[in-house]
């Protein structure tokens, strides 16, 4: 069963004549636990196709199902809730917050979250643990390195535990080592039961990734599968 | 050791909540924290200042204007109508003159404002002749008379028992000064002072001692008016008129509506004044507030468009930027109060001759500033929480 349904999705933005198709009818479906790729030329729709499975960009025309949850149906503060329990954001400039630590940086997601201090300490020490970054808690983000910063990224996008992980050039201003080890961490979740969705200009980084969707001028232009995306 | 220490660290955190991320916000953008925080110690301080100094000069004044003597008069209730104008009696029209019994006058601790009544003088009057010249007497209280009469300027000493006080054109006509002896009704009575000219009436009059008078004109016990140097900063004039009709229905009561109505009308001119420029600096303050935060959101866009892809709610980024609000605002209604309350003590000192510099720390003004600073610096971020939380994220995330 499809985990992810994207029907016919249409993004314009302007009207009238100046309008600017950026997603020109796109469908596909993504499965549970599965771990694809979005390529495609810069320009081609893949960040706004990542906006709107993150429930965050809605389409012009067209649904989104994730789950059997129409998302586009749900209000802007459902999505918002949305978002909170289902999706992980990984972006590509970290953007973690500069006056947090690394330990706050990854609790920040639980800081609207109910729940007690001590089981919120756990899911931290928890995400922590499967980026490696335990002995850097403290720091700010201003003390560690690129692929640091790009782990607490990833352990703040998976520390209340969501069931899909979109990633947006996740190893865009990364060296080639740091890259694979972030790839291998990707592996590693997916293994463990996340639905991973990764933009990427890299075919290195497409080779992790189960499926490959291609995107040009806004159109699905085809799918690669089982890691060939190097084909 | 250092295993132990990785696993142990993160107990020491404590829980990251919204009110974390607001601190550490106003920490780490000091700067724009500190205009805020400037903008409305500024519009407090100005607040406070003028309020502590307008209520300072106000009680000064009070206290000065109770020099200015009696403002309500004390007069037995008569059905006759005067038949006196500008100063002038019609001759040969005389009345039967009536009075007050002068126990009656302890009455007036029981209204409600006693303690609004800073001097209260009794009067007994009866005219004598001396030297076969007829002059008006007048048995008074001295010690009120200090309060009642404060313009009074006695050459010599306040009268003694048989000791008697000349105004001065009294002096200039019957031809005595201060040491010299008179004969009335058969007593005999000194001269122990003369008053230097007042421009009033005073300046015809003999004064003495009342119980000397009263015994003089076999009045014992009775008086014939009574005057009255009431306190009003906190009471109306009538209302105090009104309470002593009230205890005295023997009597007319009258007040010197002119002074204290002239004094009030100053003062209020006065302060609608000085609320009037608070308003506009606290305008201004709230103004810098709302153009600074406006601001503060515009260069947190890319935070808080990751803030809603994390699943923020709209209601957590208001309540991020109202709680930073809430925090300046509030430090600036402590820091601004105390500033205000220095700056009015100084400017009463530097400018207020003959002020005692003390200016009683009040509490609720205290409060008031702080509530002030609160509501202006809410009222002004609500529209930046408002635009902030109303940010599109994807249009965030596009600009990251």
């Amino acid at each position: 069963m499809s985990y992810i349904v994207a029907d016919n999705l249409i993004k314009k933005y302007g009207e009238g004549e100046t309008a600017v198709s950026a997603v020109d009818g796109i469908s596909f479906k993504i499965k549970e636990s599965e771990f694809v790729g979005i390529m495609g030329e810069s320009g081609a729709g893949k960040s706004t196709i990542l906006g709107m499975l993150g429930a965050m960009n809605a389409p012009t025309f067209g649904r989104l199902v994730v789950d059997g949850i129409d998302i586009y149906e749900l209000s802007q503060e459902q999505r918002a809730d949305f978002r909170r329990e289902f999706l992980g954001f990984v972006f590509q400039s970290f953007h973690l917050m500069p006056y947090l630590t690394v330990m706050e940086n990854i609790m920040l997601p639980l800081a609207v979250v109910k729940g007690g201090k001590k089981k919120k300490r756990e899911m931290a020490k928890e995400a922590m643990n499967q980026v490696g970054l335990l002995e850097k808690a403290h720091r700010l983000p201003s003390q560690i390195s690129g692929g640091e910063k790009e782990r607490v990224a990833i352990a703040r996008s998976i520390v209340n535990e969501p069931p899909v992980l979109l990633a947006d050039e996740p190893t865009g201003n990364l060296d080639t080592k740091t890259t694979r080890g972030i790839m291998e961490l990707f592996g590693r979740l997916n293994e463990a039961g996340m639905t991973i969705v990764m933009v990427t200009h890299s075919p290195d980084c497409a080779g992790y990734a189960q499926r490959i969707i291609k995107v040009s001028d806004g159109k699905l232009v085809g799918y690669y599968s089982e890691r060939h995306a190097n084909a | 050791m250092k295993a132990n220490n990785i696993l142990t660290f993160p107990e020491r955190y404590k829980d990251v909540t919204l009110k974390t991320i607001s601190i550490r916000n106003l920490l780490r953008r000091k700067g724009k924290a500190g205009f805020i925080l400037a903008g409305l110690v500024i519009g407090v301080s100005t607040v406070v200042g003028i309020i502590t100094f307008v209520e300072a000069m106000t009680s000064d004044i009070n206290h000065k204007l109770e020099k200015y003597g009696a403002n309500i008069l004390i007069v037995p209730r008569t059905e006759n109508l005067a038949l006196s104008y500008g100063g002038l009696t019609l001759g040969g029209v005389s009345f039967e003159m009536q009075e007050i019994q002068e126990q009656e006058l302890t009455r007036l601790r029981t209204i409600r404002n006693a303690r609004n009544v800073a001097a209260l003088g009794p009067l007994v009057l009866g005219v004598v002749n001396v030297d076969s010249k007829k002059v008006l007497m007048a048995g008074v209280d001295f010690k009120a008379a200090e309060i009642l009469k404060p313009w009074w300027h006695v050459q010599g000493a306040v009268p003694e028992e048989n000791e008697v006080l000349l105004g001065a054109e009294a002096a200039r006509i019957l031809d005595l000064s201060t040491g010299n002896q008179i004969a009335i009704k058969d007593k005999k009575l000194v001269i122990s002072g003369v008053l230097q000219p007042t421009g009033s009436q005073d300046d015809q009059l003999i004064f003495t001692r009342l119980v000397t008078a009263q015994t003089i004109f076999n009045k014992s016990g009775r008086i014939s008016m009574a005057e009255v140097a009431a306190l009003c900063k906190d009471c109306p004039i009538d209302a105090m008129v009104k309470q002593i009709s009230d205890v005295l229905p023997g009597a007319k009561v009258m007040a010197i509506q002119q002074v204290v109505k002239g004094r009030m009308a100053a003062l209020a001119q006065f302060k609608k004044f000085s609320y009037g420029i608070s308003g506009v600096i606290l305008f201004i303050g709230s103004l810098v507030v709302l153009v600074t935060m406006m601001g503060s959101v515009r260069e947190r866009t890319d935070e808080i468009g990751i803030f809603r892809a994390i699943g923020f709610r709209k209601r957590h980024i208001m309540k991020i930027i109202f709680m930073e609000a809430s925090i300046v605002s509030g430090l600036a209604g402590i820091i601004g109060y105390f500033i205000g309350f220095g700056a009015a003590k100084a400017a009463l000192f530097v400018l207020i001759e003959n002020h005692s510099g003390y200016v009683p720390f009040r509490y609720e003004l205290a409060f008031g500033a702080v509530m002030t600073a609160l509501i202006l610096g809410l009222v002004s971020s609500a529209y930046p929480a408002f635009m902030a939380a109303r940010l599109d994220p994807n249009e965030a995330l596009r600009s990251l």
